[in-house]
């Protein structure tokens, strides 16, 4: 359930940077920046959209664990309930 | 019709969102005009009422055509909705014998059984256009329904002609020169680091906003390259506009500024750069801002760019590029150490400056970003 809810956020989070996604086209061990052509502000929003969908503070130092959707989902699965999943 | 930069020849008004009548205040949003880079919102420039509209809904005008005429509140001058401002008509001319009625307005009126005769005209010469059309079917209230507005392959085209006519125009026009230097940013992202650690998520900065405050102070030891050339002779300008690349989803690009960006704080610059950001790829970006960079700033770091060679936007006579930040070996105090390091790069008009003033502004520049905290 958790998992699905972190699955939603981010992908909910990606379409709002990056309306014209697919989210099955998403591959999930490639980094968005490649596949998605984020660029830094892009990629701020995206982790913005993330706090405020799931009210959790996320450290500049861990940004480079959201740059995959596979990164994302464990990160902030461990944030979410102290343990990955 | 205000130009909105040098690779706009012409705007189609989509919709009007003020009526004849409607007072108006500077800065107010009056129209919606499709470009070639997007739907641009329209400014008004004075406080005043709307006394007429010129233009109809779907018409494509040159730049420099009246939109609107706006009667002052307290002096009764009439100005343009847009600049520049031709001569607007000092009263209302009386409504001629014979009607003139624009070819969509005449079919509106056939359409809703409308009689033209009754209709009272507030186009050019008392011409009745769709609007008054509108206005007399009862259509109160509601704004006339706006134009189609271009997307897909017909704004990717119409936008790649736009900026390849521009940038030709900026070769042909413009001797540009190029200088690059390197500049140390351990200390400025140091700084950025514990900066953002105490900031609160919302307000983290990115380091293209000291990049941008870096740029926008410098220049105020090299003014001459901010300003435009126009008439054969530079034209300083006293205040600092920065215009930021901002590549579109999709494919184009545009740069839309930010206003008096030297004397704005980092927090301030963050807002606004994430603003125009968000704005300009939705396509909701505003005639100001558009209208009047006084220098260009592009970053194509993002891209592992290692080094940007721009080409000027007319009536612009410089920009600055900036690639990646990027961990490379570094000569100090005689010996080698890793830092991050950072080319910035800058094209200028040869017409208003020197690449001794040029090289000045790179070390401005650079100088800014050692003592970020001064930023």
């Amino acid at each position: 359930m958790i998992a699905d809810d972190i699955t939603s956020a981010i992908v909910n989070a990606l379409t709002s940077v990056a309306p014209e996604v697919d989210p099955m086209s998403i591959r999930p061990g490639v980094s968005f920046r490649d596949q998605l052509d984020l660029d830094s502000m892009d990629f701020l929003n995206f982790v913005l959209a993330l706090h405020d969908r799931l009210g959790i503070d996320i450290p500049e130092r861990d940004y480079p664990k959201l740059y995959t959707f596979d990164g994302a989902l464990a990160y902030l699965a461990s944030k979410v309930t102290g343990n990955h999943l | 019709m205000p130009s909105l930069g040098a690779d706009m020849e012409a705007g189609t008004l989509v919709k009007w969102l003020k009526r004849p009548g409607d007072t108006v205040r500077r800065g107010d949003i009056i129209a919606v005009v499709d470009t070639d880079k997007g739907a641009i919102e329209i400014e008004v420039f004075e406080d005043g009422a709307i006394d007429t509209l010129q233009i109809e809904v779907g018409q494509k005008v040159p730049v420099g055509t009246v939109l609107a005429v706006i009667r002052g509140a307290l002096s009764g001058n009439s100005a343009s909705a847009a600049p520049p401002t031709p001569p607007a008509p000092a009263a209302r001319e009386p409504q001629p014998a014979r009607l003139l009625v624009s070819p969509a307005a005449r079919k509106l009126a056939a359409d809703r059984g409308i009689d033209l005769a009754a209709v009272r005209g507030t186009g050019p010469q008392g011409a009745i256009t769709h609007e008054d059309v509108e206005r007399a079917a009862g259509a109160t209230g509601q704004a006339a329904a706006p134009a189609p507005v271009r997307g897909g392959a017909d704004r990717a085209s119409a936008m790649r002609a736009a900026i390849g006519a521009a940038m030709a125009r900026s070769k042909r026009e413009i001797p540009h020169y190029y200088l690059s230097s390197t500049i140390d940013m351990n200390a400025t992202l140091a700084w950025l680091r514990a900066e953002n650690e105490r900031r609160p998520m919302p307000d983290r900065l990115l380091p293209v906003v000291l990049l941008i405050k870096a740029v926008a102070t410098a220049l105020h030891e090299v003014p001459e390259l901010n300003g435009y050339w126009t008439s054969g002779a530079l034209q300083q300008s006293p205040a600092v506009h920065v215009g930021c690349a901002i590549s579109l989803r999709g494919g184009g690009l545009i740069a839309p500024a930010i206003h008096d960006a030297d004397r704005k704080d980092l927090s301030t610059l963050m807002r606004d750069l994430r603003d125009l950001t968000g704005r300009a790829r939705a396509g909701t970006l505003r005639s100001s801002e558009l209208a009047d960079s006084t220098i260009t700033v592009t970053n194509l770091g993002d891209r592992g760019v290692d080094a940007t060679f721009g080409i000027i936007y007319p009536p612009q006579v410089a920009l600055v590029g900036f690639g990646r930040i990027a961990e490379r070996p570094w000569v100090a105090a005689g010996r080698i150490e890793a830092r991050s390091l950072l080319t910035a790069t800058l094209s200028a008009d040869h017409r208003a400056s020197d690449g001794h003033r040029g090289g000045l502004l790179l070390d401005a520049i650079g100088r800014r970003l050692q003592t970020p905290e001064t930023l």
